[in-house]
């Protein structure tokens, strides 16, 4: 028996770039060999719903599909802290100021949870940041409007993690092992955010005059923003194909909009906001709600990078990453200066 | 000046450490050198904004004109507010948060140990749970100060900087007036002459440690115990007290 | 020359109750032990739901090939006399 320790190693000396270059290429790799037998066998542990874990056999694809996916989502995450960020210091009351704060700081564990599940694959955090930077991996569209107001927390808090938990309930039966265990992990804490912001919703709708308004004016603009983050339409989804096949997503787009729909008027209507949508229906024979036409324009123009917040939301990580350089360095100096000593410090 | 005063306002003193002390730290959320860190620091912030929800709503116990704590919080003015001056310093780079949290984890581990024993069962009560976090906010500025200090040569400098920037605030830390003097005498504060010597001890190993210079300049700021604070509280207030101010009837 | 990276990556393992053990819960990057132990802290027991943490190097980690688990794990599949349901025992031995 060999032990073989994990395949993404990080230890940052110059071994980094030969131990990244063994992952590669595929020849060296003593672990598999990529062929149709081996893709066959792969393909029916997934169809008998087994999980697939870091160091099983994998086509290449399955492994760029996912580590695009988690590491997208996790970018996700991390973005996704400056919108509600922005009311931090603003939050009115010490109880509301703590509520925010603990969730915030939940999305960044979030982050955390699928930076790790995605470095299982054999990417580095410091290549997803990059990936990031640079754009080639992106985040979710929903993160490029602006929290403009108090009752902005409120919405995004109910409507848009409404919407993700739609989706991650969902993805807690991915194929992979480590994906499906940090989606478990993320929906255990979520739901404490969706209360939160219907909580904020409600308060205000049961509020001054002003705040009434306040809550419906956010409610008219994050609505249809939260529809798009389940992507377009399944017929105008030509590439679910494989993530389909390898139980990667396990639910189509607009199931799981529709999904979200359902649960989130009735919850509307309950505190006395009105739908945004003037097509909007409860449909007797399906026994879901239709819905007027989704701006997938206004979607592809934001995604693009032609949004309200895509350029600031960028130059804030992309700063803070940079001014944060210093300390990252600092540690790995310290570290290093500690292992020249030789105390319990493993380099 | 009745006892009842004299507590209430030594109450605002500790609460309003860990009001705008924990309002300046979340200010660094999605601001951290690593994701870890914004979490480290939003928990310390946490912590803090706890402690001065429990605190102001024993002061409006005290008090007894039925305020609750965050009319106590959103509802004064700049010169009422207690909150030493180091405190309500712009956070800076990650050396200035790293200084300040060990000037005040320091501190606030000498009184809150002797505060354990006061005579007012609550604040002994709060003392005891607090102390446990301020153990660990210790424990993670000294070894981020350890680290900087020893670290590359950039670090070293940007972290004995900000040990000198905001060594004149930590003066006033250990200042007593008549309401600090009497709420001792009663067995419910702490006599802080004492401490200053073991303060400036511990923080001379942790310095040696890492291989920083212990700060010398004799000049020290002074005022918030007479509400006279830097320019920077005002803007704190502007956003902090902004939603309570503008929609002055409304319930969040 | 220093590069700047995310720091070393560690595995967390967190013990929920005393008698328990220790379980896998995720990674966490640190540049230290001690910073290790304090972010997998943050991370992963905010909600009380640890007593203990271990965290390891993640290349310290010695795993198993998985091509290897018909050596590794079948040959104890038809050991069946390890379990206890194999055996026959008369009727009426107790405690047995």
């Amino acid at each position: 028996m060999v032990s073989l320790v994990r395949i993404y190693d990080n230890c940052h000396c110059d071994s980094v770039e030969f131990n990244r270059n063994l992952i590669k290429d595929q020849t060296l790799k003593p672990f598999y060999m990529h062929n149709e037998h081996n893709d066959q066998h792969f393909q029916k542990r997934i169809d008998e719903g087994e999980h697939i874990e870091p160091r099983d056999y994998m086509p290449e694809g399955y492994r760029k599909n996912l580590i695009r996916q988690i590491s997208q989502h996790a970018h996700s995450e991390v973005i996704g802290m400056q919108p509600e960020g922005n009311w931090i210091t603003r939050a009115p009351s010490l109880r509301a100021k703590q509520i925010l704060l603990a969730k915030i700081q939940d999305e960044g564990g979030h982050g955390l949870y699928l930076y790790s599940a995605a470095e299982t694959l054999g990417i580095s955090r410091e290549e997803m940041i990059e990936q990031l930077h640079t754009g080639k991996a992106k985040y979710s569209n929903i993160f490029n409007y602006p929290a403009l107001t108090w009752a902005d927390i409120g919405a995004i808090g109910w409507l848009v993690d409404g919407a993700a938990i739609v989706n991650q309930v969902s993805l807690q039966r991915t194929s992979f092992g480590p994906y499906s265990r940090a989606m478990i992990r993320i929906c255990k804490e979520e739901s404490f955010h969706q209360r939160q912001g219907y909580e904020i919703m409600t308060k205000m709708m049961s509020g001054t005059k002003e705040q009434k308004a306040m809550a419906q004016d956010a409610m008219n603009r994050w609505w249809w923003p939260s529809l798009m983050m389940f992507g377009p339409h399944d017929f105008d989804s030509p590439h679910s194909g494989d993530a389909v096949k390898w139980r990667i997503k396990r639910e189509s787009n607009d199931t799981l909009r529709q999904k979200f729909i359902d649960k989130t008027v009735q919850q509307a209507e309950l505190i006395g906001l009105k739908m945004p949508d003037k097509d909007l229906k409860f449909n007797e024979a399906t026994g879901h709600y239709d819905h007027g036409p989704i701006n997938w324009e206004e979607f592809q123009r934001v995604i693009k990078g032609n949004g309200p917040c895509n350029k600031q939301r960028m130059e804030h990580h992309v700063k803070f990453h940079n001014e944060g350089a210093w300390v990252r360095e600092a540690a790995e100096a310290y570290k290093r200066k500690k292992a020249n000593k030789t105390e319990l410090v493993i380099v | 000046m009745k006892t009842n005063e004299n507590l209430f306002t030594y109450c605002l003193r500790l609460a309003d450490d860990s009001l705008i002390l924990g309002h300046r730290l979340s200010e660094m959320c999605s601001k951290a050198p690593v994701i870890e860190e914004d979490l480290a620091l939003t928990n310390i912030a946490l912590d803090h904004i706890g402690r001065a929800q429990a605190i102001l709503k024993y002061a409006g116990e005290i008090e007894g004109k039925g305020r609750t704590e965050d009319d106590i919080a959103y509802r004064r003015e700049e010169r009422e507010y207690q909150n030493h001056l180091i405190t309500e310093q712009q956070n800076g780079d990650f050396a200035h948060v790293i200084a300040r949290q060990l000037y005040v984890s320091l501190f606030e581990s000498l009184l809150y140990t002797e505060l354990e024993k006061s005579a007012d069962k609550t604040i002994a009560a709060i003392a005891s749970k607090t102390l446990k976090e301020i153990k660990y906010h210790l424990i993670h500025a000294s070894d981020w100060t350890i680290r900087l200090g020893d670290g590359t040569e950039e670090s070293h400098l940007r972290m004995q900087k900000a040990l000198d920037d905001l060594w004149m605030y930590t003066g006033e830390l250990f200042e007593m007036d008549d309401i600090d003097l009497a709420i001792a005498k009663d067995g419910i504060g702490v006599d802080l002459t004492p401490m200053k010597i073991q303060w400036e001890q511990r923080l001379e190993d942790i310095l040696a440690e890492a291989t920083l210079k212990m700060p010398s300049a004799l000049y020290m700021q002074t005022g918030s115990r007479s509400g006279m604070h830097t320019e920077n509280l005002g803007h704190i207030l502007s956003e902090m007290q902004y939603l309570q101010r503008t929609y002055p009837d409304a319930k969040w | 020359m220093n590069k700047d990276t995310q720091l070393d990556l560690w595995e967390v393992f967190v013990q929920s109750k005393s008698g328990l053990p220790h379980i896998h819960a995720g990674s966490v990057h640190a540049s230290d032990i001690k910073m290790a132990l304090q972010n997998a802290r943050d991370t992963y027991t905010r909600r009380g739901e640890g007593t203990s943490i271990w965290v390891v190097p993640s290349r310290s980690i010695g795993a198993t090939n998985p091509d290897d688990n018909d050596m590794l794990f079948d040959p104890s599949n038809d050991k069946v006399y390890r379990h206890p349901t194999f055996y026959v025992m008369p009727e009426g031995a107790k405690n047995i």
